[in-house]
């Protein structure tokens, strides 16, 4: 199985579009290394806005330079992103549907030292909660590729969710990639998984585990948070004892919501594995953190099983 | 110099603008009537000496843009727009914050052409600003870029990144104006949050700073022609001004930032405006 970071194929990502189009620009706030906007800053110098460690500005002056027709990507992690600069999002490119793309880097608890500040637990909420944003949240390297030239053909803000630490290939090879459409990563009769973003490494691994108890299990992906075409999620949930939704942010304003929100009126009882409602911590790796919090593949093997217990 | 008959010409439009916003307000309406007065001479000069621009094509490639920071002061630019010709005046001049009027709370680009940017939450237009200037210098358009702030918004912070930003990538193509008019909504800006000197502030970030009589349509004129001159670095205009000038009830008076008018206080304002503007 190949491996990949999020991180660096985002980078290469942004020299890929930036060699094709020359209206990209890229900004940064002094998190170049990390982001891995430096590699943009390489080769296209003058169309890298080092601000500083001003995340605000660089968020509307994003939305300035996208009033000149350029497609502004800023960089900084998701927690800054979503949150520090969320006014500026709302009001400055948002209300005006302007066209910037806010990387929101080392999301989730991938950033598992720094601890609660650095940790975006609230970041999908925050981002879904903005009228006219899509919302990306890949699940591997080679879909972040997919995403971020997704992203950039979009008229309008997107946000993207990249994690900060590598993760294996699962989107399959040769499935078609279309905002709003989720993407069946395993077929399976007893039980629907849902999840986005780097936690599908997660649920693949308890899909397997419950294939060992006879328990057989779908895993479906969701690309974009935002937009999520529902009748898509109402078939795939067809047939089956119940849905298990996971997700590496709060359960406030979370695809578990979301997807509790499509099923309303349906008997099907849908579990949910997320952040409870809690702030991060530090520990000493991100794997660690994902089985504190019931995010892992055993978390996420017991919503499966109580699904199967109480069918 | 501006020649006698452009000055006159600017004075009455300065005129017109603020005649437009108290028609637009009318009666029993609240409108930031105050923080809209104060920059009458300052959008008169702006939309009909100093910048290019054609009303008939809003969207003209090499324009100068304003951007009002100060967005709750949207009545003046909707002023300045109908004045210009953007779009009709009688039709919607009593259509302001009516249910799906184009003539918003807050200048919004998508319903209203000549609005070049969203605004409305306080200390982020510096940064719109600086973005496109650095955008259109990017673009190689020879086009500046204009950017009205409250001496009370002065305390957002976002301002003061915007500035260094602006400084640092040395773009002589932006010109921020800054609507001294020594009141916020609650009082004295001197009292309620202190600004202390801006022109040294500004100075100290990096921008040439001008100080010119905001209502003194020679001076400003004379402050926009200077800042053309200016290479290397974006300049400031600080522009002295009087919160609600021309409306005798309402000038100096910080209990006009957001008002609606008594029917006398409506005939008042209007005829006030009829003795052939301020001098």
């Amino acid at each position: 199985m190949n491996i990949h970071n999020q991180r660096s194929e985002y980078g290469k990502a942004l020299v890929e579009l930036g060699e094709e189009n020359p209206d990209i620009v890229v900004l940064e706030a002094d998190l170049g290394r990390s982001t891995m906007s430096c590699m943009f800053e390489e080769r296209f110098p003058g169309r890298y806005f080092e601000m500083g460690i001003a995340e605000q500005n660089m968020t509307s002056f994003a939305g300035g330079l996208a009033l000149t027709g350029k497609i502004a990507f800023t960089n900084t992690f998701a927690v800054f992103a979503a949150g520090r600069a969320y006014d500026q999002i709302r009001q400055s490119i948002a209300t005006a549907e302007l066209n910037v793309k806010i990387a929101g880097s080392s999301s989730g608890l991938s950033d598992f030292g720094d601890g609660a500040t650095h940790q975006a637990v609230d970041d999908v909420a925050l981002m879904s909660a903005v009228p006219n944003m899509t919302v990306f949240t890949p699940c591997d390297g080679p879909e972040v590729r997919m995403a971020v030239r997704a992203a950039a053909a979009v008229e309008g803000p997107c946000y993207i969710r990249l994690s900060r630490n590598d993760v294996a290939d699962v989107f399959p090879a040769g499935a078609q990639y279309r905002i709003g459409e989720p993407v069946v990563l395993r077929e399976g009769e007893d039980v629907a998984v849902f999840t986005h973003g780097i936690l599908a490494q997660e649920a693949l691994k308890a899909a397997l585990e419950a294939g060992r108890e006879g328990i057989s299990v779908s895993v479906i992906h969701v690309p974009t948070v935002k937009p999520l075409n529902e009748n898509a999620v109402k078939a795939l949930v067809s047939g089956k004892k119940g849905v298990v939704v996971c997700e590496e942010c709060s359960i406030r304003g979370g695809l578990g919501m979301l997807v509790s929100y499509i099923l309303r009126g349906s008997a099907l009882p849908v579990e949910c594995v997320a952040v409870m409602d809690v702030f991060g911590q530090s520990a000493g790796s991100h794997e660690e953190l994902l089985a504190c919090y019931g995010l892992d593949s055993a978390g996420i093997l017991k919503k499966i099983m109580k699904i199967m217990q109480e069918a | 110099m501006l020649e006698e008959k452009m000055r006159q010409e600017l004075n009455e439009r300065a005129r017109a603008i603020r005649e437009n916003v108290v028609r637009m307000i009318g009666v029993g309406k609240a409108g930031h009537i105050g923080g809209s007065c104060s920059m009458a001479e300052i959008t008169a000069v702006l939309y009909f000496y100093k910048m290019r621009h054609d009303p008939k094509n809003p969207r003209m490639r090499d324009r100068d843009r304003f951007i009002l920071s100060k967005g709750h002061a949207a009545l003046v630019q909707y002023a300045a727009l109908m004045e210009c010709g953007y779009f009709d005046k009688e039709s919607s001049i009593r259509t302001l914050k009516c249910l799906g009027s184009s003539l918003q709370g807050h200048p919004d680009m998508r319903k209203l052409p000549g609005i070049e940017a969203n605004t409305g939450s306080l200390g982020q237009g510096v940064s719109l600003a600086s973005g496109m200037a650095a955008g259109l210098r990017l673009n190689g358009i020879d086009a500046k870029v204009y950017v009205a702030v409250g001496d009370g918004e002065l305390a957002e912070g976002q301002i003061w990144e915007a500035l260094l930003s602006a400084a640092k990538f040395r773009l002589d193509n932006l010109r921020v104006i800054i609507d001294r008019n020594g009141l916020q909504a609650t009082g004295r800006t001197e009292e309620r949050f202190p600004i202390g000197s801006i022109e040294e502030k500004l100075r100290a970030f990096g921008l040439e700073t001008i100080t010119a009589d905001g209502h003194d349509v020679g001076a400003l004129a004379a402050a926009f022609d200077r800042a053309d001159e200016i290479k290397g670095k974006p300049t400031a205009i600080v522009a002295d001004t009087v919160k609600g000038k021309g409306i005798p009830f309402a000038e100096g008076e910080a209990g006009y930032h957001n008002k609606a008018l008594t029917q006398e206080q409506y005939e008042e304002a209007l005829s006030a405006l009829k003795k052939g503007g301020i001098a």
